[in-house]
């Protein structure tokens, strides 16, 4: 079985977030990037599968800047096997990443999607989905457990109030939530061993897509400051606080 | 001049983060008051590799070079595992770089994989109560007998010996007054650290009591002489060679502590309110932490710029000393303005700056001391006449 797993390269999640002056973004200057934690969840659960004898080969794919090499490098020391960087200056918005991912998908065939149920920078959550949909594939998202019943996967989520298995046939996308695993951090012998893995490069144009902006982002603003509160003396001013708040009637 | 760390150099940085976060205050605190020597994180260490990091690819290890070695060993002690968790594994990183150097194919292989392993530690034992720095008047005494040595003597500030297998030992073999030259006839070795012949005196000491410190009475101790390293009455030379790298880490490792102390304080100036405001407003208090700041980094472009020079085979005794005193100076100055923005609260150990500030000694006088650094700088930088 092959493990196809995208990662992205975000901004790091302990770093603070500065929006630009001009409202255009965020500043990533200087900043320090790292890979998706659900995507490094992904990551993570595609290489137990192939340590427990159930995968063959992890392929990890990055989209985005010639700097996401060094992402696809962690994936590597995580233990993928080896890496595709598509190349792209532009920012590839999330149907253009699954139209990528077709491609990538239909050139290695693989037998398991994994990806992060949706990245850290954009929130968007639609990648996977979306990458289901163009591949008239079954879908599991917000995985928190993946187990195989012969041909099928077993797979849970965790929904409102409880737990929801699935059962899924192959091919398949899975899309990563947080406690699906702990991923590992890499040991030296295994960084090293990445550095000698291969790592093609490719472009939107080789799988036909066209990675142009089809949404227009108007403005990015800083979440409004939050403001003091009160302290109430009593139970009764509490209501009637609440009232004149309008938030109880 | 690129200043800014490499991608394989910043994946190394965060996987020792990593690895250290199970690590923390606590159990750093935990050890500080109970002793003992942290096993388990030192199993953590070796089961990830780290501990090969500068040795050759041949027997094991990365085949990195001393900047990267630099950066493990001041992350581990950035982390909060301080001088404690670097002393834990700085001996085993960079300490049989001798046998890396001067030893035969087959001390190679014998000696280097088990210690990458983490199967066997090693213990580094030169110096001696009447020879501290003065390593040519060493007086412990390994007599060739036949096909092997036997050793008589002591040896004080050992570290790790409480728990070590085996020992990196400084003797001589020629007596001091049959030599022309006095900077031979010590010799070096490798070999098994058999406790029946050597008796280990555990120190009380200041701080990292978790890394035991000792005293080391040879009575007999034989070692076969193919555990001799390189040629007879040639140890010091070979010991020279190490000592660069040895200060680089100790610098790095000392500025680790620093950060360590300089973000508790940090944090703790802008939560700690006092008069309405946090202290962090106060100039008085946000001052010297900036200048703690800026001490710190500065020595850590020094000693990164030594283990540059270092890694590319030039000169950097200089470099390395300098940056040795800088970190150290700087480490200590960082801890105890932790302490002072803490208050009261930093004398209480749960705060755990009071055990940084007691590790800070460390790097200030091991493994030499800011005079005898000084003292180097003015003779071969400045041109004055030797002083001691």
């Amino acid at each position: 079985m092959k493990v196809l797993v995208p990662v992205k390269r975000v901004v790091d999640y302990n770093v603070k977030i500065r929006v630009k002056s001009d409202q255009t973004g965020v500043d990533l200057a200087n900043v320090k990037m790292s890979m998706n934690p659900f995507d490094e969840i992904a990551i993570e659960e595609a290489v137990r599968l192939k340590e427990a004898g159930k995968a063959t080969e992890v392929v990890a794919v990055s989209i985005g800047v010639a700097q996401s090499t060094e992402t696809i490098r962690t994936a590597l020391a995580m233990g993928a096997d080896r890496g595709i960087l598509v190349k792209s200056d532009e920012t590839v918005e999330p149907l253009n990443v699954a139209k990528i991912l077709k491609g990538i998908v239909e050139a290695e065939k693989p037998d398991l999607v994994i990806l992060g149920k949706q990245a850290i920078d954009d929130d968007s959550n639609q990648t996977g989905q979306m990458l289901a949909a163009l591949l008239g594939w079954a879908q599991g998202t917000f995985a928190s457990k993946i187990e195989f019943d012969g041909d099928k996967i077993l797979l849970t989520r965790e929904i409102d109030g409880g737990l929801q298995t699935l059962k899924l046939n192959m091919p398949t996308i899975v899309t990563a939530d947080l406690r699906l695993n702990e991923p590992r951090y890499a040991s030296l012998p295994n960084i090293m061993k990445a550095k000698k893995k291969p790592i093609d490069e490719k472009t939107p144009a080789d799988y036909g897509v066209d990675v142009k902006a089809r949404l227009e982002v108007l403005k990015v603003t800083e979440p409004p400051q939050r403001q003091a509160g009160i302290k109430v003396e009593s139970v009764e001013q509490l209501v009637s606080k609440l009232k004149e708040a309008g938030v109880i009637g | 001049m690129d200043f800014s760390l490499t991608p394989d150099q910043q994946q190394i940085r965060d996987a020792i983060f990593k690895l250290c976060e199970p690590f923390d205050d606590d159990y750093w605190l935990k050890k500080d008051k109970a002793g003992g020597f942290p096993e388990d994180f030192y199993k953590a260490v070796a089961d990830q590799g780290w501990l090969g990091i500068a040795m050759p690819e041949s027997v094991g290890g990365a085949g990195l070079g001393i900047t990267e070695a630099a950066l493990m060993m001041q992350a581990i002690s950035e982390s909060g595992g301080g001088m404690s968790g670097a002393s834990a594994v700085h001996l085993n990183i960079f300490g049989l770089n001798p046998v890396v150097v001067f030893g035969t194919e087959d001390q190679k292989t014998r000696m280097l994989p088990p210690l990458i392993r983490g199967e066997d530690k090693a213990c580094f034992a030169v110096t001696e109560p009447d020879a501290g720095l003065n390593t040519t008047g060493l007086k412990t005494f390994a007599e060739r007998k036949s096909d092997r040595y036997i050793v008589r003597g002591q040896k004080i500030w050992i570290t790790t010996a409480q728990v070590a297998s085996k020992m990196l030992l400084l003797a001589r073999t020629t007596p001091y007054d049959e030599l022309t030259k006095k900077t031979d006839g010590l010799s070096l070795f490798y070999t098994d650290f058999d406790r029946s012949k050597v008796e280990v005196r555990e120190i009380p000491k200041m701080g990292r009591s978790a890394v035991d410190s000792n005293m080391l009475f040879f009575d007999g101790l034989e070692i076969p002489v193919e555990n001799r390293i390189g040629a007879e009455g040639k140890g010091f030379q070979q010991i020279l060679h190490g000592l660069n790298p040895e200060r680089i880490l100790i610098a790095a490792e000392a500025i680790g502590l620093g950060r360590a102390a300089l973000r508790k304080a940090s944090a703790y100036a802008r939560e700690r309110v006092v008069f309405g405001r946090p202290i962090g407003q106060n100039q008085g208090i946000q001052h010297p932490l900036a200048k703690c700041w800026a001490e710190l980094e500065a020595a850590n472009l020094m000693t990164f710029k030594a283990a540059s020079l270092y890694d590319n085979g030039k000169e950097c005794g200089a470099e390395a000393n300098a940056a040795k005193y800088l970190a150290a100076e700087a480490a200590f100055h960082a801890c105890e303005t932790a302490i002072l923005t803490h208050g009261g609260m930093g004398y209480a150990k749960e705060y755990h700056v009071e055990r940084y500030m007691r590790e800070s000694w460390i790097p200030r006088i091991a493994p030499v001391s800011m005079q005898l650094i000084l003292s180097f700088i003015a003779e071969k930088v400045l041109g004055q006449p030797k002083s001691y």
